[in-house]
């Protein structure tokens, strides 16, 4: 009887946490997307008197595209879009081959040293580009490679963050799985492709994507290795295309430009969200 | 004799097989060591020197002048207003971040209706490029037509020119950027939160724990690998924002934005001043690495790592 009750107010109680957190839920998630609805809303609008107005019209009448057309017009879009996929995908690809080397000799391989050269590698960790943009600009200068996709790709290739969280993941994979590998005569470089990348696959992509997010956004690197639009990419080409809208009050236009920018990143995230989710998922050991 | 010999071979053998690890080792870690090399511990070095010249980049000669770019730079006013505004936007956005990244992260660790579709479009902002949707904020932060003005008119507020407002524009940095990060410590957190094994809170409930109680006594301590691990990125991260800077405020108004990161590329790459930002930048790496080593003395104490066996 008494234990009945008991369950009776655990479920009452379990039901007020479910709508608490359901409530909660729909207020963040209102809140996180409403400017992209304020975004593409304010990029539909005919002209800039419709932008333009307090109370702020939120169904465009009439809606139009026009401004797409003139926005893309503008600039050399497609151009940005080839760099800024060309170079995120080379600097992600790179990034997962050497990190995971690296991360492998600091996780399983014992040698005199391993230690401060581990230590050596958490110094770059703390050494941000920005620190040293001075002579890495002066370097780019003396290896020619100023306004160039080598300025873009190649100082990245390798990155200590990846080392670090690579090898976490590493540590994190079960000792037997490793020495059943090594008892069935498995070199360094079969257990590290056949044993712990595959177990590890979870934060290997979850670090991939990262890093295209991470190169694909870059910003100031950009700005300051290149000057034309040949090698300039997306995050650059949007905000210049403010700076040529004169006084930057032409919102509709920008916002259009704003959309045809998150565009690719949105159907990338669409797909990579799958493996994503399943990647975390997946993690442990299994069976 | 029989036993020295197999000891002997049992020596080389042991002997062989460290070799080649080691040239496994040097291997797997030459192309990123070339990369670290060229691109970071020359460039440091090189900074330092740098730092204590007046090069402008075009000169053929550095003239050395010692320390003076130091004590220009820390007898000045207005550098120590930078600081300022550095810390205060890291402090904004690293515990904003953090916080409600966790809270979200907890309410979607239950198991609900659409739970992947919440966390997909929480982490979608994250993706987002930086100085793109800082445009689309710049338009939100309006004071006379922008969204948010409106939302708060509509609960009898009367908003302040954000942006234009040296009171207003770091906060509203602040906003963006965690509107922007939430969904991805949300994420990492989550990762941390599901790689709690189950059988933890199943022993939990059979000792009788209420909810807080497994949160503060389980879930909160099997995440501070989690937690230090973002404290110390997000707080190194912030001290270099610089992409909503740029694109928001330009360091306005009235320098109110002004970040360490901002006034490095300005000295630099406006004004030419090489020998100026690279002292600025020796004094925000010092500042970087000051907190690495703080967070790492604090992480000590309240840091737990389950099945690690390494310290």
């Amino acid at each position: 009887m008494s234990s009945l009750q008991n369950t009776n107010t655990t479920q009452k109680q379990l039901g007020f946490w479910k709508l608490t957190t359901y409530i909660t839920l729909i207020v963040a998630l209102l809140t996180v997307l409403f400017p992209f609805l304020w975004l593409v809303s304010t990029s539909l609008k005919p002209d800039l008197k419709a932008v333009l107005t307090q109370p702020p019209q939120f169904i465009p009448r009439p809606p139009t595209f026009a401004n797409y057309r003139e926005a893309w017009q503008s600039a050399p879009f497609g151009r940005y879009t080839f760099n800024s996929i060309f170079v995120a995908l080379s600097v992600t690809v790179l990034q997962l081959i050497n990190g995971s080397l690296c991360a492998y000799v600091f996780a399983r391989i014992k040698f005199w040293g391993r230690e401060l050269l581990f230590m050596l590698f958490l110094v770059v960790m703390m050494v941000p580009t920005p620190v040293t943009i001075v002579p890495l600009y002066s370097l780019m200068t003396h290896l020619n490679w100023l306004d160039s996709y080598q300025a873009l790709i190649i100082p990245f290739a390798a990155n200590a963050f990846g080392v670090f969280l690579i090898r976490q993941a590493f540590l994190g994979v079960p000792n037997e799985l490793i020495d059943a590998a090594v008892v069935d005569g498995a070199g360094h470089f079969r257990i590290l492709r056949s044993v712990l990348v595959p177990l590890s696959k979870p934060s290997l992509i979850t670090y991939a994507l990262l890093t295209f997010k991470w190169r694909w956004n870059e910003y100031l690197w950009v700005i300051i290795m290149t000057s034309s639009d040949a090698v300039r990419t997306l995050p650059v080409g949007v905000v210049s295309m403010q700076g040529s809208a004169e006084g930057g009050a032409n919102w509709h236009i920008v916002m259009a430009a704003i959309v045809i920018v998150l565009i690719p990143l949105l159907f990338l995230f669409i797909v990579a969200q799958k493996y994503f989710v399943q990647g975390v998922t997946n993690t442990g050991l299994k069976g | 004799m029989n036993q020295l010999s197999k000891n002997k071979s049992r020596f080389a053998f042991k002997n062989k097989r460290h070799a080649k690890d080691l040239l496994t080792a040097f291997i797997f870690l030459a192309p990123s060591l070339v990369v670290f090399i060229l691109f970071v511990y020359y460039p440091l070095v090189y900074n330092f020197y740098l730092s204590t010249t007046s090069w402008n980049f075009i000169a053929t000669t550095k003239n050395f002048i010692g320390l003076q770019n130091y004590s220009r730079i820390l007898m000045d006013a207005r550098f120590w207003q930078v600081v300022r505004n550095t810390f205060y936007y890291a402090a904004g956005h690293v515990s904003l971040s953090m916080i409600l990244g966790l809270g979200l992260a907890l309410l979607l660790k239950e198991k609900i209706r659409g739970r992947n579709l919440f966390r997909t479009l929480f982490f979608f902002p994250n993706i987002t490029t930086t100085s793109a949707v800082a445009l689309l904020w710049v338009w939100i932060f309006d004071p006379r037509f922008g969204l948010l003005n409106y939302v708060l008119s509509l609960g009898g507020i009367e908003g302040p020119h954000w942006l234009l407002d040296p009171v207003w524009a770091m906060p509203a940095v602040i906003i963006f950027s965690t509107w922007r990060s939430v969904g991805y410590v949300m994420l990492i957190y989550l990762g941390g939160l599901l790689n709690i094994p189950k059988d933890l809170y199943e022993a939990s409930a059979i000792d009788g724990a209420n909810r807080w109680q497994n949160f503060y006594r389980v879930t909160l301590p099997l995440l501070s690998p989690t937690t230090f691990f973002l404290l110390v990125t997000s707080s190194i991260a912030s001290l270099q924002v610089f992409d909503a800077i740029a694109v928001m405020t330009d360091g306005g108004p009235a320098g109110k934005t002004k970040v360490l990161n901002f006034i490095i590329w300005e000295k630099a790459f406006v004004e030419f001043k090489a020998g100026y930002a690279s002292a600025v930048a020796v004094l925000l790496f010092l500042m970087i690495l000051g907190l690495t080593f703080l967070q790492n003395t604090l992480s000590k104490r309240w840091v737990f790592y389950a099945g690690s066996d390494q310290k």
